[in-house]
């Protein structure tokens, strides 16, 4: 489903590379887990496979179901499938929660030939999403991400997910924030999403959320490139003895 | 947000040009010649049928205007005006005045037919009732619920056709062209025009005093809450012809009035010039809500053409409890120089501004509000949203004085401004004057860019780029859009959508 090739890529403002020849291939239906030291470059990562402008991709590819994804913009990538829950997710004040929901899922819709969804489909569908992350409708009147706290900033990611039904699913340190219960909630919500034909790539620093959403790969991404691949086991590995000893090892 | 749904759609249908009420109209019309001097003034005076104390008024008001300058202070730019190159008077030839619908010309109902005005009463009563999203939010009390607007549609120099009279009639409620008001109920007139707006108070509004041709009069005895919302809709159409419309609203004692004002023209390449001057009366206890959506033709994409939009708008709370309030969404014009005010004057009384002023292209922008506190426990609010984009410049100024007598006076300022790229420019100017130590003022003025981090965030959900700009500014504006009844609501964020478009990219 996904496949990064070589994959080379810059700040634009400044020029300093970020990615250095990165490889990495997800299939559908599989869960591959990325992790690394800070500022390894995992978010960067994120950032590029959503198309954002301020990276530049000076080498390689990034194929997603065989068809580079580089010309389009974020908006074509988001329609076409690939969602992305943000580490830091951004407040749009005065647009209440529900109504931007109403607008991506339209939008989404619109761009694959779709009708707009009717009122009473819609809020059925917010409603049945929003109670299974245990989220108060009361919640998605304020406008999106203001005054949230941090689980449940990460917690709107999840129902936006859940809702916009994308192919192609990163989460990148969708478990910092979160307190136990909400870890949960959010795990199941993600693991009742999985599916032949979707892909997650879940970017964590700790094996806490491997636990609830267990991986089928683990990477490490060190210093703009995956250093390592494995099983789940070389998460529990990477827990034990941290990171130092891959690093040593590629060294 | 439905209206951004819309604002797509609209903005996909207009390719090159934004501006969708650029259309011209071939109408027969009868002109005064071009040029101001006492004699088009009585032209003037005659073509509407005057008593005499209305011409003496005009005279009086030109001889002022002919000592006055043309004031410089604001933030705008222009090449200077040339008054004898107007023509002050245009009246489609088959309508010497307001009738009733089936005597207008169908030329000009097509017209409002394009503009979406409907001035078919049993049209609006049909009216259909919106299902969209707004079920999703909490409705607003400001929401009116029968939906039906009385409709005063003002073609160039002349009122051509007033909605729902009679009905108003029933209710008590006065509202017809202001020239009609002057010649059926000049007692009014005489007793309340001018009074807000003296004929000396500055040179647009001396000018207009002396020239005005048309606008709509309400008034709104004791004790009625006026049964549906008034609207004038002000289309200028001929060429080199200035509208100079007056307006004037009393509400008695206890009254209630909501009145909605919009503006269009067609796109020329001279400037056209619009200089209107709007007077509310508010007795005790009475309120006005005074609306305004202002798409006037804003000139092209190289600054050519476009209204010079001069506009002297107050309020008078002249009775206790009385409250005023304005709101306003400025899209259009190439220059706008425009500050809605309040005098409160009466004790407890309140004064409101809301406004949203979003400036594109060469666009520039000069308004705000000024609340002058006469009276015991006044209170005032401005809450102030400009958007600026493209080449434009978008001033806020605004003056908040308290008076020696008026304790307890109260303010709040909120200003906003909202940048779109990084060749516009917007500015706050604030003053504020408490000649009494009890009064508090509050004034908070932020200015932010559309980050690229919220753009990005919006267009990951799969939202494209303009419509990701779109929402975020309809976010940026919604305290002041939640205060326009609903039929403008939806209009007004149509209209920010359509006036940013292009400014992305
Ligand atoms: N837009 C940017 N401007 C400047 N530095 C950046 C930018 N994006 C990423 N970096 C730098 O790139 C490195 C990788 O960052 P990031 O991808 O956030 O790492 P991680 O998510 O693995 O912690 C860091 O050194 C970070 O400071
Ligand atoms: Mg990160």
């Amino acid at each position: 489903m996904l496949e990064i090739r070589n994959l080379h890529a810059r700040i634009v403002d400044d020029g300093t590379e970020i990615i250095r020849g990165l490889n990495l291939t997800v299939k559908a239906g599989e869960v591959a887990a990325i992790m690394g030291p800070n500022g390894s470059g995992k978010s960067t990562l994120s950032y590029i496979l959503a198309g954002r402008e301020d990276y530049e991709v000076t080498e390689g590819d990034i194929l997603y179901n065989g068809q580079s994804i580089l010309e389009m913009d974020p908006a074509e990538r988001a329609t076409s499938g690939i969602f992305l829950a943000f580490q830091y997710p951004m407040e749009i004040p005065g647009v209440a929660t529900m109504e931007f929901l109403k607008v991506a899922m339209n939008e989404q819709r619109k761009a694959r030939g779709q009708e707009p969804l009717k009122i009473p489909e819609f809020l059925k569908r917010v409603k049945e999403a929003a109670a299974s992350l245990s989220m108060d409708m009361a919640m998605l009147k304020r406008p999106l991400n203001v005054g949230f706290s941090g689980g449940e900033k990460k917690r709107a990611e999840i129902l936006q997910m859940k809702l916009l039904e994308p192919k192609l699913c990163v989460l990148d340190e969708t478990d910092s924030g979160l307190d136990i219960d909400a870890l949960k909630i959010v795990s199941d919500g993600v693991n009742a999403l999985r599916a032949p034909d979707r892909a997650f790539l879940v970017i964590t620093h700790y094996q806490r959320l491997l636990e609830h959403i267990v991986p089928d790969s683990v990477h490490v991404l060190y210093r703009g490139q995956v250093i390592k691949s494995g099983d789940k086991s070389l998460a529990l590995d990477l827990e034990a003895n941290g990171y130092a000893g891959v690093i040593g090892e590629a060294a | 947000m439905p209206a951004v749904q819309d604002t797509i759609d609209r903005v996909r249908k207009i390719d090159v040009d934004q501006y969708k009420y650029g259309f011209q109209t071939e109408i027969a019309v009868d002109k005064a010649p071009k040029g101001l001097s006492e004699d088009i003034i009585r032209f003037i005076s005659a073509k509407k049928d005057e008593p005499s104390w209305m011409l003496e008024w005009r005279l009086e008001a030109y001889r002022r205007w002919l000592t006055l300058e043309e004031p410089t202070w604001a933030r705008v730019n222009y090449p200077k005006i040339d008054f004898q190159d107007i023509y002050y008077y245009a009246a489609p030839k088959s309508t010497p005045g307001p009738t009733s619908l089936s005597d207008v010309d169908p030329e000009i109902l097509k017209v409002y037919e394009k503009l979406g005005i409907p001035l078919k009463e049993q049209e609006i009563l049909a009216g259909v009732q919106k299902t969209d999203a707004s079920d999703l939010e909490e409705p607003s009390d400001n929401v009116y619920k029968s939906g039906r607007v009385a409709v005063d549609a003002v073609f160039d120099s002349v009122s051509v056709v007033t909605t729902f009279k009679k009905e108003l009639a029933q209710a008590g409620v006065i509202f017809c062209s202001i020239s009609e008001a002057i010649r059926e109920h000049p007692e009014l007139v005489q007793k309340y025009l001018g009074s807000v707006v003296p004929t000396s108070d500055n040179f647009y509004a001396t000018l207009n005093s002396a020239v005005f041709t048309d606008g709509s009069f309400v008034f709104v005895p004791k004790g009625v809450r006026c049964p549906m919302e008034l609207s004038t809709y002000f289309r200028m159409n001929e060429k080199n012809t200035g509208q100079f419309e007056r307006t004037l609203i009393i509400a008695e004692e206890g009254a209630y009035v909501s009145y909605l004002e919009g503006c269009t023209a067609p796109q020329r390449d001279e400037n056209q010039l619009h200089a209107a001057v709007v007077e509310l009366v508010a007795l005790d206890d009475a309120e006005i809500k005074y609306s305004t959506v202002q798409n006037w033709y804003p000139g092209d994409a190289e600054g050519k053409g476009g209204i010079y939009n001069f506009v002297t708008k107050r309020g008078d709370c002249r009775g206790h409890r009385s409250k005023i309030s304005w709101t306003q969404v400025e899209t259009g014009s190439a220059i706008t120089w425009k500050y809605p005010s309040c005098i409160l004057r009466g004790d407890d009384s309140s004064g409101e501004f809301y406004s949203i002023a979003v400036s594109n292209g060469y666009q520039q922008v000069d308004s705000g509000t000024k609340m002058i506190h006469l009276g015991k426990n006044t209170s005032s609010r401005i809450i102030s949203k400009g958007i600026a984009a493209g080449f434009s410049q978008n001033t806020y100024r605004g003056q908040v004085s308290a008076h020696r007598k008026a304790t307890n006076a109260r303010n709040f300022t909120n200003c906003d401004s909202l940048l779109i790229g990084d060749q516009c420019g917007a500015h706050t100017v604030p003053y504020m004057e408490a000649k009494n130590s009890t009064a508090q003022f509050e004034h908070e003025a932020t200015t932010s860019k559309i980050s690229e981090d919220q753009k990005f965030y919006v267009m990951q959900r799969g939202i494209p780029e303009e419509e990701a700009i779109a929402l975020i500014v309809n976010g940026f504006v919604k305290d002041v859009i939640q205060q326009l009844p609903m039929e403008f609501a939806v209009e007004a964020q149509k209209l920010i959508g359509i006036s940013l478009e292009g400014s992305v990219g």
